[in-house]
């Protein structure tokens, strides 16, 4: 891989490009190189659109040359998660049920990185229809993690945290339903960031839990998930649940060295005793990092908390065994003809469609809204879920963010939790408080620890920062500061090289 | 049937049974709003067209796609609820309905459970009965499944997303004939209001009945639903079979044969209803609040506008004109058979200050333009007729200036170019003949040689005048008052009528 | 409530299966029943606390009132549409002969 396009961020690229040092052509061969040469690896893409993809470079350089203003993204390779529709485009959410599905029409904030000068390069792995943690839901096979490929990435953007982590793009879009960006971001050792409900729309997202999922950048810079951000994010009318707010905008100064004068929350519930020492002993140092350049640390409680797993699945699945119930052989996707009847062909047609975590979250969605049993689930899920946004709101009368660790563990071996779906479920427990309040949160990389289970080399831990709804952009900014005074604890994934 | 039924009132009776079986009845009706767009996306809908050809992401179900309602929707659905005195509520929402089928893409339907947009209301009958309503709520429609075209099912989403409003009674009807009474005064208030063109062979107003029966004064029993009604006379037929045949059935003493609850198909052909499912098993909808959609306010601002936007209802229309105009119950019928023809009626009486002559005109002539097929208009609003005009047309009628036959003639002129009576009268010569001279002459001519009519005429026969009449109306080409050439004819012969 | 037995959870799998359209094998249901059972369990918390007056949180927004106004927006071509079905004929998406009416 080119060392010079491996170094670069998303905003030193196009700034690269607009000086002349580069072209997008040159930018997308180095990028396709990259490709080339880790993910046979580490199975991020499911798939690479190459000719697109240079094509669309030259475009964008001709035009350049003829001296069109260029867009916020100019020139800078993006992988987009598997469920996000581009019109002609493959978008499978990693299932055989729409293997082969060409999106007829493409995500209005895909259309918003195309307007701005990006260079979607190709589709990443993921968990079937976002459901899973650690990218084992795939039907194509999980993605490896580049720190250690016997370990997963997280879930269940794994794809495109692996596309970042490695440097085989700078910038790449996930989603985020009940951490399914911060998760990975903390795993793979890169920022990760779910802005608040509303502000990214979901039109032409594939939805999995409605009221839950955003769309959520991957960089390896703050600055960078603010440009894209701000690309992508807005009101957009054809998306009820859209904010009527403008795209969130950076904030002024450029970068507060110092937190003086910011409270950051730390709440007990998101330090149980049960996290894994090195996640612990990195936190805390971060923690102190905060404090070194002015932050006060401020003790509090998110009572909450441990009902937020049960809330969250509850809730999630519900939704999603309505938004799911498309996929039924009628009008696009997988066909099985079963018994010959129409209940029949549709019950076999998701029978062989769907993978077990999809089938298990159907089951329990449909369970938990059926007759009989919606009062005593979803009912009181529905209101478990106002309490757990009232903690958020009461803790931040207080303070003007929340810190703690992304993942209760660093990246997990392959393997270790698919027989247990109540484990794997687990690993969501510190992001999906924030899911459901609908606040904004990011995973920032605070250093490297020993996992637990006796493997021999460090992996990366994130530190979760929680700000208020709509706070987006101030969110960032402190993610900045944080980030310009911890860049010793930040490192690089190991080059490539199997274990 | 085998058992031969009579009828008491509401009340059915079976020769050999004894017991009176008094039918209970609830109507399910579902009304397409007549709005521009779908309820949740922009495409436009129109009846009858290329299948598949009027979708989008949105109402296809596409993965990704996503809901936004429609004002327009929302406000016609309003109108529609005050029209049957229903209570607007200040807040609503949007639940999921979850079934699986062929014709409902997302294998969901938006539609309203917990909090319906209005609740109460009912529509009066003739006889002053009050059929409540159990409840009114919008949703979106599903698409259509073609069962009888060869060896598939196939499947046309055109219709998927149209706005809906279901509209569900209380079990308040008694009889088919109250049904059928129910639905057309139904249909009669949605199309005055606009909400609702409700044509039933376009598939804009479905309904579904539930009915039982019960010995006079005792418990409910299972009640049947049935569906595949496709027309008034349909329904009220369906009734009349099922009522006799659950009457049928209880008195055959069988228990096994009782009826259950159950759906059922109405088959017109057969003139029969079919059990639909082997087993009927309450569905299951899971339903809960769309989260795709957030909720609506309903401000009285905008209640308050859409009943000032409501007209004088049929109902109360047909009072006015039978009471204040004078006019029959029959023509008060004629007359507010839509809105546009009661419209045109009250402005044409007001201009003319003439209401029956503008209730025989229209009824007779303007009505009878629509089956014409020179004019081209299939409705009030598609006559180049202008009801300043024809209100014009009528004083010059009753003033003599053209008599009612060259008065036809005109108007039939009118309704096809829109141009004013004086003009056309003038151009088509059509102008009557007052001269008392020229019809002395006509007339005189047209006796001559005819002893033998004079004869009869003077003997009381004044029907033999006919063939007389028709002389000098040919000899004034048309253009002859008929009354003074008549009255002149009696003068002249020295009869009396 | 008492957990019911074992069986009793693989019945309420292939009933809500039913109920999702889902075909589940007797090997699946015999899989699913005891996750099912060690799921809810572990979710059955969420019974024990107190919601004292809480509203349901339905939306996680505090929006409402999103309207359009009705005007049209070109269609898709049926081609796009169709060209995504698994069985199409003559304009329509095909599917297996059924009476008429969901079940």
């Amino acid at each position: 891989m080119s060392a010079a396009y491996a170094r670069l961020d998303a905003t030193a690229l196009r700034a690269s490009i607009l000086a002349g040092e580069r072209t997008c052509a040159r930018t997308v061969a180095e990028c396709l190189a990259g490709i080339d040469e880790r993910d046979g690896e580490l199975a991020a893409f499911l798939s690479v659109e190459r000719d697109w993809a240079r094509e669309r470079a030259a475009r964008l350089d001709a035009r350049l040359a003829a001296g069109e203003r260029p867009g916020a993204l100019f020139g800078v390779p993006v992988a987009l998660k598997a469920n996000m529709c581009t019109e002609g485009i493959e978008t499978s959410c990693a299932s055989r049920i729409l293997a082969g599905w060409r999106a007829p029409y493409t995500a209005t904030f895909v259309q918003r990185l195309l307007d701005a000068g990006a260079i979607v390069v190709g589709v990443t792995n993921m968990d079937e229809f976002a459901m899973g943690s650690s990218s084992e839901n795939s039907c194509a096979g999980p993605t490896r993690n580049p720190w250690d490929v016997a370990r997963t990435p997280g879930g269940s953007s794994s794809g495109s945290a692996v596309a970042v982590a490695a440097r085989m793009v700078p910038l790449a879009l996930g989603s985020d339903t009940g951490g399914s960006v911060r998760q990975p971001a903390a795993m793979c050792g890169v920022f990760g960031f779910k802005p608040t409900y509303g502000r990214v729309s979901r039109y032409g997202l594939i939805a999995f839990g409605s009221s839950l999922d955003q769309v959520s950048p991957l960089a390896r810079s703050v600055r960078d998930l603010e440009l894209v951000t701000e690309v992508i994010s807005g009101h957009d009318e054809r998306d009820s649940t859209s904010l009527a707010e403008p795209p969130i905008e950076r904030e002024h100064p450029a970068a507060p060295g110092s937190l003086s004068g910011f409270r950051v929350g730390v709440p007990r519930e998101h330090f149980p005793h049960d996290l894994e020492p090195g996640v612990r002993a990195c936190c805390e140092a971060a923690l102190a990092r905060l404090e070194a350049i002015g932050a006060e640390l401020v003790p509090l409680s998110l009572p909450h908390t441990p009902f937020a797993i049960p809330t969250y699945y509850v809730v999630a699945t519900a939704e999603a065994s309505s938004n799911l119930a498309r996929y039924d052989g009628v009008l696009f996707g997988l066909r099985a003809e079963g018994d010959g009847t129409l209940p029949g062909m549709m019950a076999a047609t998701r029978a062989a469609g769907f993978g077990p975590e999809v089938k298990r979250r159907i089951l329990l969605g449909t369970y938990v809204l059926s007759a009989g049993y919606y009062d005593e689930w979803y009912g009181r899920a529905l209101k478990a879920r106002g309490l757990m946004r009232d903690d958020f709101e009461r803790a931040f009368e207080q303070v003007d963010v929340i810190a703690g660790p992304t993942s209760p563990t660093v990246a997990f071996r392959l393997g270790e939790r698919v027989d247990d779906p109540l484990a794997m479920y687990l690993a969501d427990a510190l992001t999906v408080p924030v899911s459901l309040a609908g606040v904004p949160g990011i995973s920032m990389p605070c250093g490297c620890a020993l996992p637990a289970d006796g493997g021999a080399g460090e992996l990366p831990v994130g530190l979760q920062l929680v700000g208020p709804a709509r706070s987006d952009a101030r969110l960032l900014r402190i993610a900045a500061a944080f980030e310009a005074a911890s860049e010793d604890l930040r490192r690089e994934p190991p080059p490539g090289s199997a274990r | 049937m085998s058992v031969a039924l009579t009828r008491d009132g509401d009340a059915w009776l079976s020769a050999a049974g004894g017991v009176r079986w008094v039918p209970v009845i609830g109507l399910e009706v579902h009304c397409q709003l007549d709005t521009r767009t779908k309820l949740f996306c922009g495409c436009a809908y129109r009846f009858g067209a290329e299948p598949n050809s009027l979708t989008c992401p949105v109402c296809t179900g596409q993965p990704g796609a996503l809901p936004v309602v429609n004002a327009a929707a929302l406000e016609l659905a309003l109108r529609a609820a005050l029209a049957v005195g229903a209570e607007i509520a200040s807040q609503t929402h949007f639940d999921r309905k979850n079934y699986f089928y062929c014709d409902i893409p997302k294998n969901y339907q938006i539609s309203q459970l917990e909090r319906p947009f209005c609740t109460g209301g009912g529509i009066e009958l003739s006889s002053g009965k009050r059929v409540r309503l159990h409840r009114i709520h919008l949703e979106e429609d599903a698409g259509k499944a073609v069962h009888d075209r060869g060896q598939t099912t196939l499947v046309d989403l055109n219709r998927a997303g149209v706005p809906l409003i279901e509209s569900v009674t209380e079990a308040d009807i008694s009889s088919p004939e109250e049904a059928h009474e129910y639905l057309t005064a139904l249909r009669e208030i949605v199309q005055y209001v606009g909400a609702s063109a409700a044509d039933m062979e376009k598939g804009e107003l479905r309904c579904d009945v539930n009915v039982s029966v019960r010995p006079e004064g005792e418990e409910l029993r299972a009640k049947v639903e049935v569906k595949n009604l496709n027309s008034f006379k349909s329904v009220k037929e369906a009734l009349e079979h099922e009522i006799a045949r659950q009457i049928e059935a209880y008195e055959s003493g069988d228990e096994a044969r009782f009826p259950v609850q159950e759906t059922r198909l109405y088959d017109a052909q057969a003139g029969e209803t079919r059990t639909m499912r082997a087993k009927e098993e309450a569905h299951d909808y899971r339903y809960f609040p769309e989260p795709d959609i957030p909720p609506l306010t309903i401000p009285s601002a905008l209640v308050a506008e859409q009943r000032r936007l409501l007209p004088e209802l049929p109902a109360a229309r047909r009072r006015r004109y039978r009471e204040e105009l004078g006019l029959s119950d029959y023509d008060a019928g004629v007359l507010t058979q839509s809105r546009d023809v009661a419209d045109l009626f009250e402005t044409v009486a007001r201009l003319s200050q003439r209401p029956k002559e503008s209730a025989n005109w229209i009824s007779n002539e303007v009505l009878r333009a629509f089956s014409d097929p020179e004019i081209p208009a299939a409705r009030v609003d598609e006559l180049a007729l202008r009801p300043h005009d024809l209100a014009e047309l009528i004083g010059l009628v009753t003033a003599g200036t053209v008599n009612t036959n060259a008065g036809r003639t005109v108007l039939r002129e009118m309704m096809k170019s829109g141009r004013p009576a004086r003009a056309l009268i003038g151009e088509l010569g059509l102008e009557q003949v007052q001269d008392e001279g020229q019809l002395e002459q006509w007339c005189r001519a047209a006796l001559a040689g005819q002893e033998r009519t004079i004869a009869d005429v003077r003997a009381g026969k004044t029907k033999a005048l006919g063939a007389v009449m028709g002389r000098v109306m040919r000899a004034s080409q048309g253009k002859a008052d008929p009354r003074r050439v008549r009255a002149l004819l009696l003068r002249i012969i020295g009869a009396r009528e | 409530m008492d957990d019911p037995p074992n069986e009793a959870w693989i019945e309420l799998v292939r009933r809500t299966a039913a109920l999702a359209r889902l075909e589940v094998s007797d090997e699946e249901a015999r899989t699913l029943g005891p996750q099912f059972a060690a799921i809810l369990e572990h979710f059955r918390t969420l019974a024990t606390l107190d919601l004292g007056r809480a509203e349901p949180m339905t939306a996680a927004t505090r929006l409402f009132d999103v309207r359009r106004a009705d005007e049209p927006r070109a269609s898709q071509p049926r081609d796009t549409l169709l060209s995504n079905a698994p069985r199409r004929a003559e304009g329509f998406f095909s599917v297996p002969k059924t009476i008429g009416g969901p079940e």
